[in-house]
């Protein structure tokens, strides 16, 4: 390197003992992560519920649908009923071990469907503008035109009841503030100069979206995404309450908090049990969220 | 040096690729037009245009730095786009080395990429910042089909030769780069496809005094061991003095002037160039200007003045200022080649008063040193 004159190196930092080898960028994302003490113990949180729904049969004390006419509404903390019973006898700890699975389910599927969809369509919309823009964002103002929920109800009421028909009703629900947030991002990183360095290289299109443009918007809609989980896991509970999406029998955080409000005077407790469960969970999945943006922020 | 630094590197050599020969233009820039419509009305019809780039034509010859230089608005920017082809132009022909770009049988718009690369004014938007900057550099030889070792060799090769150690920087973030390091990272990248051509666009007018220095530096010497041309558009008539060999000085989309870098500088032609020239900041305190020699915004590019577009503002307008646009013509008063200016006064016959007179830039000295501002 004795070709550059050696004024070129001033501005050359001193030696910092950083690794050459770069972790990447989600290496970066855990470093900063492993120091957040409530975004790790909201983790762990959530892992534990996921653990528990997907175990539920093996861990769960009681069949969740077995009801028992002598053994109905029972207080909180008798043996062997921990959790209490329900106005039919079944056990309270084993329908919300269950309950965990469809809510879960609830909150997390049609979230990642959405994100995969609404996010396609906002990177389409926002990179290329125009009227490919104009036609995809005026669509998802259509939807944006209803509450989310009496979207929902309209949906799932035309669609019919079910778990199928559930999820894919807040699918459509969660696409438009999806891709509403990935055609922001998209637009935003479309206007800087590296997008069009990238371009003058004379890459295809599909090559600069996944590698300039994906990465950059990834984080925005990823934070957005699981701030959305607790939403769909509200909004599903929601529609079960009114009975547009599990059937009765089994066993839905929604839908117990349904079936229970009418016992309320009885044991206020153990009714709002379900409740707990829906909030415990959504605030995990909102201080993840909101940690996740912390770290996947590069110049944090 | 260029030999020795060669035969170490895993770059190719330079093929064939000057098809030419010395004397062909390396880039001819014919009729060039941009215009950008405004739309309103319920019915989003154009109602209008803003003439960013209006009729352009010129030649970047092999081997020269061609400085560009005019106010802000003035369309430098949106050229070296269009030239890029990261803008379509609306009119004209862009032939590169001898090829017609776009044409059936002349270049394809892969080969003007290749041949053709830009410094962007704003080294920290210019660079991915999820991105490692080896890959960022990296990415077009990667684009262009070399495998990821290669690719990322020659990345590395390309980083240490702007002087950033590649085992040390490479893995590092835009964000945590100063500005010049940053901006030699972008040189680094556009030198990453071989091009013969490297647009600078402001490359170094964000950058402070000292570093700024240090990439002029640099691009000089690269210039010499990557056998570049360069087209250079920046503000600072300072800089474009030093580092041009001709200049060329844009106005409201159009050339004004264009001629060796020298010759500009000592004896500008044009009432603008004279105006810009004026402008620079003097070494004498006593050679100091109070009053600036052109004040206001430049006229609305939407419905340029009619003649000369500079009329408006110009000290020596006369009635066939307002009449008749003057063609960008060679400068007779003037000793050097290929000195041209879109004037009357320097063209004898035009009408002018001044015009068959004495060399317009002695009268202009003459007269007032400071050009009145009409109303636009």
């Amino acid at each position: 390197m004795s070709d550059i004159p050696a004024n070129l190196a001033i501005d050359a930092p001193p030696a910092q003992t950083r690794p050459a080898k770069s972790r990447g960028y989600w290496g970066g994302v855990w470093q900063r992560l492993r120091y957040d003490h409530v975004t790790l113990f909201c983790l762990a949180l959530i892992l534990l519920i996921v653990l528990s729904a997907i175990f539920a049969p093996w861990i769960a004390p009681f069949d969740p649908n077995k009801s028992s006419i002598i053994h109905r509404l029972k207080p909180i903390g008798v043996a062997p009923y921990w959790l209490g019973t329900d106005e039919q006898g079944r056990d309270m700890l084993s329908r919300i071990l269950w309950g965990g699975r469809t809510s879960l389910a609830m909150g997390i599927v049609p979230v990642a469907i959405a994100t995969l969809i609404g996010g396609a369509f906002g990177i389409v919309a926002g990179y290329y503008g125009g009227w490919v823009n104009m036609v995809i964002m005026r669509t998802m103002d259509v939807f944006f035109a209803f509450p989310s929920v009496l979207l929902a109800v309209a949906i799932s009421g035309s669609l019919g009841g079910g778990t199928t028909n559930q999820l894919i009703t807040l699918a459509i629900v969660l696409i438009p503030p999806l891709c509403r947030v990935a055609e922001t991002a998209t637009s935003q990183v479309r206007s800087m100069d590296f997008v069009d360095a990238a371009r003058a290289t004379g890459a295809p299109t599909p090559v600069i979206l996944f590698k300039h443009v994906l990465i950059n918007v990834v984080s925005p809609v990823l934070v957005y995404a699981s701030t959305l989980v607790s939403a769909a896991i509200l909004l599903a509970s929601g529609l079960s309450f009114l009975g547009l999406g599990v059937s009765p029998p089994t066993p839905d955080w929604g839908l117990m908090l349904s079936t229970l409000r009418q016992s309320i005077y009885v044991q206020p407790l153990v009714c709002a049990l379900p409740g707990v469960a829906i909030l415990i969970t959504s605030i995990a999945f909102n201080l993840v969220s909101d940690g996740l943006r912390q770290a996947m922020d590069v110049k944090a | 040096m260029t030999l020795e630094l060669a035969s170490r590197s895993p770059l190719p050599e330079f093929d064939g690729s000057d098809r030419g020969g010395p004397e062909q233009p390396l880039l001819i820039v014919e009729n060039f037009k941009k215009h950008f419509p405004i739309h309103s009305g319920v019915l989003n019809r154009a109602v209008a245009a803003v003439k960013a780039v209006d009729d352009v034509s010129f030649n970047v010859r092999k081997g020269e730095t061609l400085g560009v230089v005019g106010e802000s608005g003035c369309g430098k920017s949106t050229l070296a786009r269009l030239l890029m082809h990261l803008l379509p132009h609306d009119e004209g022909r862009l032939v590169l080395d001898g090829d017609e770009v776009g044409e059936r049988h002349g270049a394809s718009l892969q080969d003007l990429r290749r041949s053709i690369q830009m410094v962007f004014q704003d080294s920290a938007s210019s660079l991915n910042p999820r991105l490692p900057i080896l890959e960022s550099v990296a990415f077009g030889p990667r684009v262009r089909g070399a495998s990821k070792t290669e690719a990322r060799a020659l990345a590395g090769d390309l980083l240490e030769r702007v002087g950033l150690k590649a085992e040390r920087f490479g893995g590092r973030y835009p964000h945590e780069l100063s500005g010049g390091q940053k901006q030699r990272v972008n040189i680094a990248r556009a030198l990453a496809l071989r091009p013969r051509l490297l647009i600078l666009d402001e490359a170094v007018s964000a950058l402070d005094k000292s570093v700024e220095a240090q990439v002029l530096n640099l691009l000089a010497e690269l210039k010499e061991q990557f056998n570049l041309t360069y087209i250079f558009i920046s503000h600072d008539l300072h800089v474009v003095r030093f580092i041009s060999d001709r200049v060329l000085v844009m106005y409201l989309g159009q050339i004004v002037e264009i001629g060796p870098a020298d010759d500009i500088y000592d004896n500008p032609q044009h009432p603008y160039t004279m105006a810009l020239l004026e402008c620079r900041l003097s070494m004498d305190p006593d050679a100091r200007v109070d009053n600036a020699p052109l004040a206001g915004d430049p006229p609305n590019p939407i419905n340029p003045p009619s003649g000369c577009r500079f009329h408006t503002r110009c000290p020596y307008v006369e009635d066939i200022c307002m009449a008749k646009a003057p063609p960008l013509e060679n400068v007779l008063a003037s000793k050097a080649e290929g000195h041209l200016a879109a004037c009357h006064m320097t063209h004898p016959g035009s009408g002018h008063s001044r015009a068959s007179a004495a060399a317009p830039a002695a009268l202009a000295r003459a007269a007032t040193p400071i050009l009145t501002i009409p109303e636009a």
